[in-house]
């Protein structure tokens, strides 16, 4: 028995535990990093489940294509903070703080 | 002729005005001069055709305002007042013309102020021969502003700057009320022409306007307005602050101000206005009693003034007062009567007062001089021509007019109803003969007659004036002597047809035959108050001075002259209650908090301010801390959302949520 609301929950709980993550998270890019592929995975599960409750085909190419835009944004994220590391020596976001109002 | 003597003043203050400094001093005494001599000459023409010949003469010039009811055309009316008034006008201000080119002689201003004096002379003119209320405006403010060009002369000393703005801005409240009167006037009468106004007043005689909650009776309610602007140009009690200031201009102007001009502007207005004012039963007496209390306040105020000028001046302020009340007595004719032969014997004072300051090198402190009979022999016989005719001495001008004011005011006690208020008014104005006589004399002792007090050096240097600053006071003590007696019978004379329909008083007013029958007592009062006037300064001066200069430095004597001295304290009381406070409130309410405050606050100021500080607030939201960001983005979307949702009236719980996720965030 499939129970919608419980299904939602979880895609909701996963997708704000990724937004927590990321706004209380001041130490490190990667653990962003980590955040917003946590956010693309609930928004793939979400894609897959309504393809499912729905009965339709397009929610799961979604969720592939959206599994292929995580994975090379993921990459290019990945590859910048090598690059930042490399100059600042270190990769704490709260001191990524050059450009103010 | 009748339109070349209004427009040869204005000729010749525009050549003076212009080309004074091509043509030098002399030359524009000659051309002002002679304007004002030519107009003298055709003054008296037009005296002989309209006054004595009966032909009135009307001249339309051209529209001004045309707007639906609206019409004022520029159109002049020469009838018997109009001619009496010219007459007054254009004499006395060619003697003073030709005064002050010896006067002024010195000062490097001469055709500044020749300019200043035509000009006051033509709207003078503008004035008395107008045929509608708004060209009579005109001249009306024309005169205010001529006279703060004049008294304002001397435009480098201090005194005379203030004096000239007090009395633009005094004489503008009652021009304020000269323009209520016109309103409401166009209002009533749906015109201002005084042919069409004064014809209909009849019959407005029961109809009321309604202001302010209340119905005024409109008769009442004009002359009112039209009496406060007569109170202002005639600096009657209230207004009257002004005049005496006015002393700062040099004394040919203060001679033409005081004399034929300026202040009896006010006069010629209620004289005009008669057929309206002689219906308002109310404000007449209330315009009576207003005159009667000037005349006794300005003479009991003339009588311990040190400056010579000044003394003059209240007496100017006294006299006034009684036109005025002869007036509000609908003695118009008499009033006119008063106001030509005051004309003479005020300018004669004047001008002779200038020759003694004149020859004493600008002293104008009474205390100062003394003596002078020994030195000015000619100034001191004008002045004590010029001073017997204002107490009203028997046989000189004076004497006609204002003596048979007061015994027809003590005549009119049997014909209008308010006794006690006339009795009143009798016995202020015969009051104030006794201290008009006794001003004046104490000005001839103090000046003449006393021990000198005028310093070594100086009293080498006293000499008579000039002959040219001297034609005019002979010209003028001549008139003083004889005009009251030559043109009784054709002002007062029982049964003058002269008047003719330009003034109009009331049947059952009219009593100058009855003033034959008077009691040869009521007929001698005013004649014994001048002698006891007279013998007080006389004793004061002369006989008892250390006795009477005992009492007066008595505690009681001390305060009553000290009083005296200071105007009653009216400047005083004037500041503090009405300027001060008026000036306070235009500066704390109007300038610092409404103009100042409100509006900049509102406007500009508040503005840009509000801006600038909402700009730097969203500046400072943008932290660079890449959190923030996070945190604004998801806010907005929620936002948005949750605002799309309130459009629909569909309340989804996605607002709840994000209502919660925002707790979550802040706490």
């Amino acid at each position: 028995m499939i129970n919608l609301l419980n299904y939602i929950s979880l895609i909701l709980m996963l997708f704000f535990l990724g937004i927590l993550g990321m706004l209380y998270n001041r130490k490190n890019i990667l653990l962003m990093l980590m955040s917003i592929e946590l956010l693309l995975l609930a928004i793939n599960f979400n894609w897959v489940f309504f393809a499912y409750y729905f009965d339709d085909i397009v929610g799961q190419i979604f969720a592939i294509m959206v599994l292929t835009v995580a994975a090379a944004e993921s990459a290019i994220g990945l590859a910048i903070l090598v690059v930042y590391y490399r100059i600042r020596g270190t990769i704490a976001v709260e001191l990524i703080n050059l450009i103010q109002g | 002729m009748y339109l070349s003597i209004i427009l040869l003043p204005l000729i010749s203050s525009i050549f003076s005005g212009f080309g004074g400094r091509y043509f030098g001093k002399e030359g524009t005494s000659i051309v002002a001069c002679s304007s004002i001599f030519l107009c003298g000459v055709f003054s008296w023409v037009i005296f002989f055709e309209v006054g004595l010949f009966g032909s009135n003469c009307y001249l339309f010039i051209s529209p001004w305002f045309h707007s639906g009811n609206f019409y004022v055309a520029w159109s002049f009316l020469f009838d018997s007042v109009t001619v009496i008034m010219l007459i007054v006008i254009t004499n006395i201000s060619f003697l003073v013309h030709l005064y002050a080119t010896c006067y002024m002689e010195q000062d490097p201003h001469k055709p500044r102020f020749l300019t200043f004096l035509n000009l006051f002379t033509f709207f003078m003119l503008i004035l008395v021969t107008s045929s509608n209320f708004i060209q009579m405006f005109v001249g009306w403010e024309g005169v205010g502003l001529a006279s703060y060009l004049l008294i304002s002369f001397w435009f480098t000393r201090l005194d005379a700057n203030q004096s000239a703005i007090k009395a633009l801005v005094v004489n503008r409240v009652g021009d304020l009320g000269l323009c209520i009167a016109l309103f409401l006037i166009f209002y009533t009468f749906q015109s201002l022409d005084y042919e069409i106004v004064f014809s209909l007043v009849p019959s407005f005689l029961e109809s009321s306007i309604y202001i302010c909650g209340f119905n005024w009776s409109t008769l009442n309610t004009i002359s009112f307005f039209l009496f406060l602007g007569a109170v202002g140009k005639s600096s009657q009690l209230g207004l009257h602050t002004w005049l005496v200031d006015a002393m700062e201009g040099p004394t040919p102007v203060s001679a033409l101000l005081h004399a034929a001009t300026m202040v009896t502007a006010g006069v010629f207005l209620l004289v005009r206005c008669s057929p309206l004012i002689v219906y308002a039963k109310t404000v007449s007496l209330f315009i009576a009693l207003l005159g009667a209390f000037t005349a006794i306040y300005a003479a009991s105020a003339g009588c311990f003034q040190y400056d010579l000028k000044r003394v003059i001046a209240f007496s100017t302020t006294s006299q006034l007062g009684y036109m005025i009340f002869s007036s509000g007595l609908s003695l118009y004719n008499v009033s006119l009567f008063h106001l030509t032969n005051h004309a003479f014997f005020k300018a004669l004072l004047f001008l002779s007062a200038g020759s003694v300051i004149h020859s004493c090198a600008d002293e104008q402190d009474m205390r100062k001089m003394g003596g002078l009979i020994q030195l000015l022999p000619f100034t001191y016989s004008v002045m004590l021509t010029g001073s017997l005719a204002l107490v009203g001495f028997p046989f000189l001008a004076g004497f006609y007019s204002k003596d048979f004011i007061l015994e027809l005011t003590a005549l009119t006690r049997f014909t209008i109803s308010n006794k006690l208020q006339i009795n009143f008014i009798y016995w202020l104005g015969t009051f104030s003969v006794f201290l008009t006589a006794f001003y004046s004399f104490r000005l001839l002792f103090l000046t003449f007659l006393n021990k000198t007090n005028i310093p070594r050096p100086l009293i080498y240097s006293v000499h008579e004036a000039p002959i040219l600053m001297l034609i005019p006071l002979i010209i003028l003590a001549f008139g003083s002597i004889f005009l009251g007696y030559f043109s009784r019978d054709l002002f007062i004379g029982a049964g003058t047809n002269f008047w003719g329909t330009s003034i109009f008083i009331y049947p059952s007013l009219f009593s100058i035959i009855e003033a034959e029958e008077l009691p040869l007592s009521t007929k001698f009062t005013p004649f014994f108050f001048t002698i006891l006037g007279i013998s007080l300064a006389l004793i004061s001066n002369k006989l008892a001075d250390k006795f009477i200069t005992k009492i007066q430095l008595t505690v009681v004597g001390k305060k009553i002259s000290f009083i005296l001295n200071k105007r009653w304290f009216w400047d005083k009381i004037n500041n503090e209650l009405i300027i001060y406070p008026i000036a306070r409130f235009g500066y704390l309410v109007s300038l610092v908090n409404i103009d100042r405050g409100i509006i900049e606050f509102m406007g500009p100021y508040g503005t840009s301010k509000i801006i600038s500080n909402w700009a730097h607030k969203a500046i400072c939201i943008q932290t660079g801390q890449l959190v923030h960001y996070i945190f604004f983005m998801i806010v907005s979307v929620f936002f948005l959302i949750s605002f799309n949702h309130i459009i629909l009236k569909s309340f989804f719980e996605l607002k709840l949520i994000s209502l919660f996720f925002c707790l979550v965030l802040f706490t």
